[in-house]
């Protein structure tokens, strides 16, 4: 079975380097489903369940923002973070919306309020990861 | 001649001092093998960032309004940022002052120029401080456990000073991890963004428009940059701390044995004066 190589990093390490045979991407705009022989491609990711199969078997992982960028059957992916499904603080991504959403609503300078969206984004999609996870 | 307490008062002092430098030595070593593995783990991010920047530059190349991003502005250097990063302990040897003094080099060389100082580190700040230049900020006490949140709130604010055009160019002056006998000092051209060459050229899709893909990815490289810079200039902080502590243990025992040999000179002199004194006591008779 045809497989590209599917890298993964932050800031702080490298998380994951395997071959894998198809992966769905969290970028900006929707969600992308990459496969082997994909054209080059560069995205913005927004936060969200990365998932990928290698060798049948279906991995998943909750990323933050970055950048994607596909050539020649290798797929970089740069997060702010990432972490395992089960890992996911609830209780911490639920105060970290409470806290967003309080921000949006005391209205704030143009710049506040990006961040304070991002970090509505984030923490909703946190909260929805945790709630996928068996 | 000091009397043989007085010498024993003083073996008893260096091997106290010796003591503290070995304890320190075996602390650097193992702050040092961490700080390591931090470097060395930040680099595959750094490595993909650049790659993907560099293809996005290249490609923006041929776009005029992407090629607009005020980072990649070049203007005449007149008024530089100059972010030094020291640690914040001493005992490291010369890594401190080895820094500082590039620094103020780097200013005589550009005569002419304004600079404002970026302090990271008590060291850099406290020099800084004393000679009553412009500091922009001060950072104390994050160097150990830098983390890239932290180089990004660092970065943020000279990012916007830049795009302003408050300044004109960045600066990172710092050590180089190399290994652990060896560090060097980078001088390091942060803004204008310095963009990597070696770019594979590619026709991509962008899934966003490159001028806001580029909006993104130039602080981030900032950030990134300035990350890296810091986790290696706190692991050759640590590596030059342990040679300098180790140094400190040879010397010390040096000394302790030339005291110990003067001790036991002035020992033998002092039986040597009893016995004839004892002796011609004896012939007297």
């Amino acid at each position: 079975m045809a497989t590209f190589r599917l890298e993964i990093a932050t800031p702080e390490r490298p998380i994951l380097d395997e071959q894998v045979s198809d992966a769905q991407i969290p970028a900006s705009n929707g969600y992308l489903g990459l496969l082997p022989q994909h054209a080059p491609l560069i995205a913005d990711l927004s936060a969200g369940l990365l998932s990928y199969t290698t060798g049948g078997k279906s991995e998943s992982l909750f990323i933050t923002d970055g950048w994607v960028e596909v050539l020649n059957d290798r797929v970089r992916v740069l997060a702010d973070a990432v972490e395992n499904p089960t890992e996911i603080d609830v209780i911490r991504a639920q105060k970290a919306l409470d806290r967003a959403l309080e921000r949006l609503r005391i209205d704030v300078s143009d710049i506040d309020k990006a961040r304070a969206v991002k970090a509505q984004k984030r923490a909703e999609a946190r909260l929805a990861a945790a709630k996928n996870r068996t | 001649m000091p009397s043989l307490i007085d010498i024993r008062r003083r073996i008893r002092s260096v091997k106290n001092t010796q003591q503290i430098t070995k304890a320190m030595k075996m602390v650097a070593a193992a702050k040092l093998r961490r700080a390591q593995d931090r470097v060395i783990n930040a680099r595959p991010y750094s490595k993909m960032l650049f790659a993907t920047l560099a293809e996005v530059v290249s490609a923006a190349k041929s776009h005029e309004e992407a090629a607009q991003n005020p980072l990649l502005e070049v203007r005449e250097e007149k008024r530089i940022a100059l972010i030094v990063l020291t640690s914040d302990r001493g005992l490291a040897g010369a890594f401190n002052s080895n820094v500082l003094k590039t620094a103020m080099q780097f200013m005589l060389d550009r005569p002419g120029c304004e600079f404002v100082i970026e302090a990271v580190g008590r060291k850099a700040r406290d020099f800084f401080t004393r000679r009553e230049m412009r500091l922009s900020g001060e950072h104390v006490g994050i160097i150990e456990k830098a983390r890239y949140a932290d180089a990004a709130r660092i970065a943020a604010p000279i990012v916007e000073r830049y795009a302003q055009g408050e300044v004109d160019a960045v600066y990172i002056i710092g050590n180089e991890f190399k290994s652990v006998i060896s560090q060097k000092l980078t001088t390091v051209k942060l803004l204008p963004v310095q963009v990597p060459e070696e770019a594979e050229t590619a026709s991509f899709i962008f899934e966003q428009p490159l001028a806001e893909l580029l909006a993104g990815l130039l602080p981030r490289y900032v950030g990134t940059i300035l990350n890296q810079a810091m986790l290696e200039s706190a692991a050759s902080e640590h590596a030059a701390r342990m040679t300098a502590m180790e140094a400190a243990s040879t010397n010390a025992l040096e000394v302790i044995e030339k005291l110990t040999l003067n001790m036991n000179r002035v020992r033998q002199a002092s039986i040597t004066r009893e016995i004839i004194e004892v002796v011609s006591g004896a012939e007297a008779q």
